[in-house]
């Protein structure tokens, strides 16, 4: 457990950048005096341009535990101030300034006694911070079941798509809702509450839910889930779509 | 420690006086929240002032209107990096409904339906510097917004105007609510960057 360090501010290299999608790139910083964070946490970039002006942003981390290197997943927003800088030019050995570690509530930390299973719910990009739960729950040999649902747009929009294959501890299933892999199954299609109910652990195995995705997926999902039953108070929801 | 990132502009290179370090100027309204939003309907809302002698001020819907609502207009600013300025609320103000209210603790524990909670000082909330909020722009605050009524305190990062508001309970020292406790600065001036701890 890494929550007690206090957040503040550390110098991050960029060790490497590799595109994820054609409009998401991986980041991989080194950051001397990181302290460790958990699964589900979160980081604020500062960018200073040449003349002073400042500008910061939140992004989940995939990565987690005890490591001075951190691996965030950002996906470009058209017309936004911030990422297109860091999808498309932020180089390898520059610097960034970055706050955290973030977050104390959207996050599973391995070492806590848990009975019931655990349901990962992503939409788009916001299957970030659940794959570093996922990825965190492959690290432990005993645990709680994990499931993974994640709605995404197409396989090309797909974040962490071999990882995802090689999960062993968490049955991953993915929802394309415009187009699928070829010779698929399952046509396309937004997620609906009866496929929800159909991907999820159901409410009699009271699991712990963490949903993460845009508002208007998270308050799809967490109203359905209330409706099938699950308590409230059992379900966690990390929303984005705030400052571009 | 400042780096300059050389190839970043940034949006024009300046930023509204009106802007706290650290934020960004939205034109939407991001919806952030930490759970399901629970469907408080107005017929069973309501609003209690609790003191430390257990005496309860208590209001239902339509004995709020009856206090007096004022329509406000203001920057909000979320510890999220985003800001809205000059948005038009409606809402009573938090003085009113403190006019009979007797109590020796400077201290107030917000709480809300769904169970959110949020601590703040007496005196952020009095001096026409807080407000029930049931409108903004124009239109009743929808569920997401945390309709029917949400807690104001703009001066403050928005986590304090907590959502689906139900009541307010005295305490003698300022314990920390929810995001308090979860990595969130017990005050939060955006001004003096108040986020975390």
């Amino acid at each position: 457990m890494i929550t007690s360090n206090r957040v503040r501010w550390h110098l991050g290299r960029v060790i490497s950048r590799q595109f994820e999608t054609g409009s998401a790139v991986r980041l991989e910083l080194a950051v001397p005096t990181w302290p460790g964070n958990d699964a589900g946490a979160h980081l604020d970039i500062r960018l200073t341009a040449p003349g002073g002006y400042q500008a910061s942003r939140s992004y989940s981390l995939a990565s987690s535990g005890e490591s001075t290197r951190v691996v965030l997943v950002v996906q470009e927003l058209p017309g936004g101030e911030v990422s297109p800088f860091l999808v498309r030019q932020l180089a390898e050995g520059e610097e960034v300034e970055v706050q955290g570690p973030l977050g104390r509530f959207f996050v599973w930390i391995p070492a806590e006694p848990e009975q019931s299973p655990v349901q990962l719910i992503a939409g788009g990009s916001g299957v970030v911070p659940l794959f570093s739960m996922a990825s965190a729950r492959e690290r432990e040999l005993k645990g709680a079941e994990f499931r993974l649902l994640y709605s995404v747009r197409s396989p090309r929009d797909e974040f962490f798509a071999d990882e995802l294959a090689e999960l062993s501890r968490t049955v991953v299933e993915i929802v394309y809702t415009r187009e699928s892999a070829p010779g698929a199954g399952r046509p396309p299609g937004r997620l609906t509450r009866e496929a929800l109910a159909a991907s999820t652990f159901p409410a009699s195995l009271s699991p712990r839910i963490f949903v993460c995705g845009p508002t208007s997926f998270v308050e799809a999902v967490a109203g359905w889930l209330v409706e099938l039953g699950h308590d409230p108070t059992q379900i966690r929801t990390e929303r984005f779509g705030g400052s571009r | 420690m400042t780096v300059i990132n050389s190839g970043f502009g940034g949006r024009g290179g300046s930023s509204d006086p009106r802007l706290p370090p650290g934020q960004t100027h939205v034109y939407d309204w991001p919806v952030l929240s930490t759970g399901p939003t629970p469907n408080v309907d107005e017929s069973r809302w309501s609003f209690t002032i609790t003191t430390e002698d257990q005496v309860a001020h208590r209001w239902n819907w339509s004995e709020l209107q009856e206090v007096g609502v004022e329509d406000i207009v203001t920057d909000i600013h979320c510890v999220t990096h985003w800001s809205k300025l000059d948005m038009a609320w409606r809402g009573v103000p938090i003085d009113r409904l403190f006019e009979d209210v007797e109590t020796s603790y400077d201290y107030v524990m917000v709480r809300s339906y769904g169970g959110y909670t949020t601590n703040l000082p007496l005196e952020d909330l009095l001096d026409g510097q807080a407000w029930v909020a049931t409108e903004a722009e124009g239109e009743p605050l929808r569920p997401e917004h945390g309709g029917p009524a949400r807690l104001l305190v703009p001066h403050l990062y928005f986590w304090k105007s907590a959502k689906w508001v139900r009541g307010m309970e005295m305490m003698p020292s300022d314990d920390p609510g929810f995001w308090e406790q979860n990595g969130y600065h017990l005050r939060g001036d955006p001004w003096r960057e108040e986020r975390y701890w």
